[in-house]
C-alpha cells in the first residue's frame, strides 16, 4: 500500500472517530443501553455477557470505567420507584448498626448518597462475566498504550494488537500511525495494520497485506501467511503473494539469526574477557593464579547491591544513577581486598604457582562463606537502572539490549585502560620490568612489592568492575563467582600467558565459539565439547595462543 | 619398605581390619563397642584414604596436582552403584526390572551400557579399568602436550565441572541429579545387616593396606626415583633421556584406578552416590586431604582424609556455617604454616625436641623434613615450576 494513500485513509478515519465514539447519554440513556444495564441486574448470564459486549462496544472512557468496577464487584443494583437502577458503590462505613455505602451513578460517577448496603443488591461478577470484561479494558488499556510517551510502550502495543489481529482496531492503528514520529514504533504499527488486513480483508487487499508483511520482514506474520498459502480458498495470487512473502521473511530470519548469534557471541566474550583480563594480568606478570577471583567478582557485586540500597534510602530521586557510583566503587572494594590479600598472605609465595592456587582457593571460601553469612544464602535483587533496560532495535525482528550492549563497551574500556597503563604509563613499565626480571628490576631501583601489591590491587579491581557488570544480566548470590571461575581461566590458559593479546583472542573465540555450537549441542554438552576443543587446541599449543617466549618460557 | 614403616603399617593394619570390627561386633553394652554408626563413618573414611594414597602419589611425588580426582572416584562409584542397582531387580520400588529413575523418566529398556553390570567379574574390572582408561586417555593427552603445573590443574579443574554438568544430565541415563541409591543387596547378601557392613569395612580396610604397600612399592623402585626427580626439574629429567610423560602417564592412571576402588567402596557403604561427590569443590577438598595431612609421606595423606573429614563430620553437624570457613582456613593455613602438613609439623616438633634434651638428632630425618618438596625455600622468579 502506498504510504500517501495510508496516510490519507487514517486521516479519514481519524476524522470519522470522535463522531462515532461519543454517543454520549444524556440524563436517560439510549435504549439500547438502558437495556444492558437491566440485563446486568437479572439472572441469565448469556444476556449479562450480551450487555457487557453493548458497554464496551461504545467505546465510550466512562462506560469503561464502569465495566472496571463491575469487575472488580462493587457495582450494585436497587429498586427504586418500582424501576431497577444500576449503580457504582464507594466506601463503605459503618452509621449506627447498619452498614451504610457511597453510591454513584453508573455513568458520569454523580453521587448519590449513601445509602443502608441492605437497600443494595451486588451484581455478581462471576468468572464468565469478567473475561467478557477484559477484552474490552484490554482494547483501551492498549489504546493508551498507543498515546504513551515511551516508544518501546507504543510498539509493545502495537505489536498486541498486530497478534489480535482483530478487524475492529483498524481504525486506531491507522490513527496512531499516522501520528507516529518513531521510526520502529512505526514499523511495528504497519506491521499490526498489514497483519489485521490479511486476517480480515479483501482479497486484493490481502495480496497487498502479504506483500507489505514480506517487504516489513515480519516473522510473526509467518503462521498467518502459511495458513493463507495453504488456504485452498484463497485465490492464486494471494496464495502466490504470500508464499513470496514467507521467502523473503525466511532469508531475513537467517541473516537476524546471524546477526543475533554473532551479537550474543560478542557478548559473552566480552563477559569472559572482562572476568579473564584481571586474572590474566595477574596469572601473567606475576604467575599467581587467583582461584579467589570469582570471589572478588561476588564482592564487587555485592558492592553494587549496597550501594543500590543506599540510593533507593537516601536518594530515591537519583535512583538510576546509582550504577555509576557502583562502578567505582566495586572496583576500590575488590581492589582494597585484593590488597588485603597479597600485602598480608600471596606475597610470601611467589614463585610457587600451585600453593597460591590452594591459597587463593582457601581464601575465596572464605569470602565466600563470608558474603553467605553476612547477606544470607539466597540471591539478592539489583534491579537494573532504567537507562539500562529496554534495548535498540536495530533491524526488524532484532533488538539489542541496552545492558549486553552496555557489558561490550565495558569490556572495551577495560582493555584500553589496561594497555594504557601497562604501555604508557610509568607504573605500567615498572610492572613490565618486574614481569621480566625481577632481580634485575629490583637492582635499578624498582620495588617490586610495591609493583607486585598494585597489579595484585588492578586486578582485583577489575574483577569487581566484572562483577558489577553481571548484576546486569544474571543473578547475584554468594556462590556467583563459582560459576565463572572455570570459564575464566579455560580463556586464561587458551590464550597464552603474558601477552593480553592472547587473553582477548581467546575470550573471543571461546565466546563465539560457545554461542556458535549451543544451538546444536545445549548448554551443557556445548561446555564439554568446549573443553575438549580446549585440550585438543592445547595439543598443537601448548603454552596457549601467545606463549613466552626465550630463557624465560622454561624457568 | 623401612623396617620402622612396615610394623607401623602391620599395627594400624590389624587395629583397623582386626579390632574395628571385632569390637563392632561385642554386644551393644559392652564398654569396648564400636556401633555401626561409627564402623560405617570409618569405612567411608577408609575409602577417602585410598584416593589421598593415590593422590599423594601424583601429587607429592611427581608433582602434579590433579583438580579433578572426584571424577575417578564417581567413575568408580558409578561402575558399582550401577551393578548394585542392577541387583535390586523387581524389588524396587516399581517393581519393574528397570532401576526406579529410569521408570520416572520413561525409560523403557535397559540402555546398552548397562547391561555389562549384571556380570560381577566385569563390574569389578570396570572398576578399576573405567577410571584407569579415562586418566589414559585424558592423562596421554595433557602430558604427552607438556600441559603442566597450573596448567594442567586447571584442565583438570575443567575436566571436573564438565563430569559434574553431564552425570547431571538425565539423559546421560545415570540418574542426574539425583545420582544411584537406594541399594538392596551386594553380591547378594543385604546391604541393612551389620554383618555385611562389616565386611565391607574389612574389605575396605584390606584394600587400603594393599593402596599403601602397592604405592610405596613404586616409591621405592626406580620409577618412583625417577617420579620425585620429575617432580624437582622435569626439563633436567627431559634431558637426562627419561621420558617424563610416560611416568607421569603412568602414576597419574594408577591414582585414577586407586580413586576409581575408592569410589566402588564409597557407594555400597554410604548407600548412594550423586553428581555432588564428583564436582569442583569434592575434587578440591581431596587435594587439601593430602596437603593438611603432608604430601610426599604417603601416611600423611592418610591420616590427612582421616583428620580433615572427622572435624567436617562434626562441624557440618555441629556448627555447619563454619564448616567453609574451616576448610579455607585448613586451605591457607597448610600451605602458610604447614607446608609439609600435619606430619612435617609433628616431624620437626619432634626434631626440635630431641636437639632441646640433648639427644641424638637424627641428622638424615632432620635433612628429610627441610627437603621435603613443600619446604618454604627462597622465593623464585615466577612462573617457574614448583
Amino acid at each position: 500500500m502506498r504510504p500517501r494513500f495510508l496516510v490519507l485513509l487514517s486521516l479519514v478515519a481519524w476524522l470519522a472517530a470522535p463522531a462515532a465514539g461519543h454517543a454520549t447519554p444524556a440524563a436517560a440513556p439510549p435504549p439500547d443501553i438502558a437495556r444492558a444495564l437491566a440485563a446486568l441486574a437479572g439472572e441469565d448470564a448469556d444476556k449479562r455477557e450480551a450487555a457487557v459486549a453493548v458497554l464496551g462496544r461504545t467505546r465510550d472512557p466512562k462506560w469503561l470505567r464502569f465495566l472496571a468496577a463491575l469487575r472488580e464487584g462493587s457495582v450494585y443494583s436497587r429498586t427504586r420507584g418500582g424501576k431497577t437502577e444500576i449503580v457504582v458503590g464507594g466506601s463503605k462505613s459503618t452509621r449506627g448498626d447498619q452498614d451504610v455505602i457511597e453510591i454513584a451513578a453508573a455513568y458520569d460517577r454523580a453521587p448519590l448518597g449513601a445509602v443502608p448496603l441492605a437497600a443494595l443488591k451486588e451484581v455478581p461478577a462471576d468468572r464468565r462475566l469478567r473475561l467478557a470484561v477484559k477484552p474490552f479494558l484490554d482494547a483501551d488499556e492498549t489504546r493508551a498504550q498507543l498515546a504513551d510517551p515511551d516508544p518501546a510502550v507504543r510498539r509493545g502495543a502495537a505489536v498486541k494488537l498486530g497478534n489480535q489481529a482483530e478487524a475492529g482496531a483498524v481504525a486506531m492503528v491507522e490513527e496512531a500511525l499516522f501520528k507516529e514520529p518513531d521510526r520502529w514504533a512505526r514499523h511495528a504499527l504497519a506491521e499490526a495494520l498489514a497483519l489485521i488486513r490479511l486476517a480480515h480483508g479483501a482479497p486484493d487487499v490481502r495480496v497487498g497485506a502479504a506483500r507489505a508483511l514480506g517487504e516489513l520482514h515480519s516473522a510473526s506474520a509467518v503462521p498467518a501467511l502459511q495458513r493463507l498459502a495453504a488456504d485452498a480458498a484463497a485465490s492464486p495470487a494471494e496464495r502466490e503473494a504470500a508464499v513470496l512473502a514467507i521467502r523473503r521473511i525466511e532469508r531475513w530470519g537467517l541473516l537476524t539469526a546471524a546477526v543475533e548469534t554473532g551479537f550474543q557471541g560478542a557478548s559473552l566474550a566480552s563477559i569472559l574477557l572482562l572476568m579473564a583480563l584481571g586474572l590474566a594480568i595477574v596469572f601473567g606478570l606475576m604467575g599467581v593464579i587467583n582461584m579467589a577471583h570469582g570471589e572478588l567478582m561476588a564482592l564487587g557485586a555485592y558492592a553494587t547491591f549496597v550501594v543500590q540500597n543506599w540510593f533507593r534510602a537516601a536518594w530515591p530521586a537519583w535512583f538510576d544513577a546509582y550504577f555509576l557510583v557502583a562502578l567505582p566503587v566495586s572496583f576500590l572494594v575488590a581492589g582494597a581486598v585484593g590488597l588485603g590479600l597479597e600485602r598480608g598472605v600471596i606475597r610470601f609465595l611467589y614463585g610457587r604457582p600451585l600453593e597460591t592456587l590452594l591459597l587463593t582457593w582457601g581464601a575465596s571460601l572464605i569470602i565466600q562463606q563470608g558474603l553467605r553469612l553476612w547477606f544470607g544464602a539466597a540471591n539478592v535483587d539489583v534491579s537494573a537502572p532504567a537507562w539500562l533496560s529496554g534495548g535498540v532495535p536495530v533491524m526488524a525482528g532484532l533488538t539489542l539490549p541496552y545492558n549486553r550492549v552496555f557489558i561490550i563497551a565495558l569490556a572495551a574500556v577495560s582493555v584500553a585502560a589496561t594497555y594504557w597503563l601497562l604501555f604508557r604509563t610509568s607504573a605500567g613499565l615498572r610492572i613490565r620490568a618486574v614481569t621480566q626480571n625481577r632481580a634485575m628490576s629490583a637492582c635499578l631501583g624498582v620495588r617490586a612489592g610495591v609493583v607486585d601489591a598494585t597489579t595484585f590491587a588492578f586486578g582485583a579491581g577489575l574483577a569487581g568492575l566484572a562483577g558489577c557488570a553481571l548484576t546486569q544480566i544474571g543473578n547475584v548470590g554468594p556462590s556467583l563467582g563459582q560459576n565463572y571461575i572455570v570459564d575464566s581461566f579455560m580463556v586464561v590458559v587458551t590464550g597464552g600467558v603474558g601477552k593480553l593479546a592472547g587473553t582477548i583472542l581467546a575470550a573471543a573465540g571461546l565466546g563465539g565459539l560457545t554461542k556458535g555450537i549451543e544451538p546444536a549441542l545445549g548448554a551443557v554438552f556445548g561446555k564439554v565439547a568446549i573443553l575438549v576443543g580446549v585440550i585438543l587446541f592445547l595439543q598443537r599449543r601448548p603454552a596457549g595462543l601467545f606463549a613466552a617466549r626465550g630463557r624465560n618460557a622454561e624457568a | 619398605m623401612p623396617r620402622r614403616e612396615t610394623v607401623a603399617l602391620g599395627i594400624a593394619a590389624v587395629g583397623l581390619a582386626v579390632v574395628l570390627p571385632v569390637c563392632n561386633a561385642l554386644p551393644a553394652g559392652s564398654p569396648l563397642a564400636v556401633s555401626n554408626f561409627t564402623l560405617n563413618l570409618f569405612g567411608k573414611f577408609l575409602t577417602y584414604a585410598i584416593l589421598a594414597l593415590g593422590l599423594d602419589l601424583l601429587w607429592g611425588y611427581a608433582g602434579v596436582l590433579s583438580l579433578g580426582h572426584g571424577v575417578f572416584f564417581g567413575l568408580g562409584a558409578y561402575a558399582m552403584g550401577m551393578h548394585l542397582m542392577l541387583e535390586i531387580g523387581a524389588k524396587s520400588v516399581y517393581q519393574s526390572a528397570l532401576p526406579d529413575f529410569m521408570v520416572w523418566n520413561q525409560v523403557k529398556a535397559l540402555p546398552l551400557f548397562w547391561r555389562p553390570f549384571h556380570s560381577v567379574p566385569f563390574t569389578l574390572a570396570a572398576i578399576v579399568l573405567v577410571p584407569a582408561l579415562f586418566g589414559l586417555a585424558f592423562g596421554y593427552l595433557a602430558f604427552r602436550s607438556r600441559i603442566r603445573g597450573v596448567y594442567f590443574a586447571i584442565i583438570t579443574q575443567a575436566l571436573a565441572l564438565s563430569a559434574w554438568l553431564v552425570f547431571n544430565r538425565n539423559e546421560m541415563k545415570l540418574g542426574g541429579t539425583n545420582g544411584l541409591a537406594d541399594f538392596k543387596t551386594i553380591f547378594g547378601y543385604p546391604l541393612n545387616q551389620p554383618g555385611t557392613q562389616r565386611a565391607l569395612y574389612v574389605v575396605t580396610a584390606l584394600t587400603l593396606v594393599a593402596a599403601y604397600a602397592l604405592c610405596r612399592w613404586i616409591t621405592l623402585t626406580r620409577a618412583g626415583k625417577v617420579l620425585v626427580a620429575i617432580r624437582d626439574s622435569e626439563t633436567r629429567v627431559l634431558f637426562s633421556g627419561y621420558s617424563p610423560a610416560a611416568y607421569k602417564l603412568f602414576v597419574f592412571v594408577v591414582s585414577a584406578a586407586l580413586a576409581g576402588v575408592a569410589g566402588a567402596l564409597y557407594a555400597p557403604q554410604v548407600g548412594i552416590i550423586t553428581p555432588a561427590k564428583i564436582g569442583v569443590l569434592p575434587s578440591i577438598e581431596m587435594v587439601v586431604w593430602v596437603a593438611a595431612g603432608g604430601r610426599g609421606t604417603l601416611y600423611g595423606a592418610v591420616i590427612g582424609a582421616f583428620g580433615v573429614n572427622w572435624i567436617q563430620s562434626w562441624l557440618t553437624t555441629s556448627y555447619p556455617d563454619l564448616w567453609l570457613l574451616f576448610l579455607g582456613g585448613l586451605f591457607m593455613g597448610a600451605v602458610l604454616f604447614f607446608p609439609d602438613g600435619i606430619v612435617g609439623a609433628l616431624g620437626r616438633l619432634a626434631a626440635r625436641a630431641r636437639r632441646l634434651t640433648g639427644g641424638p638428632t637424627d641428622r638424615a630425618r632432620l635433612d628429610a623434613a627441610l627437603l621435603s618438596p613443600a619446604a618454604p625455600g627462597p622465593a623464585r622468579p615466577p612462573g617457574s615450576e614448583p
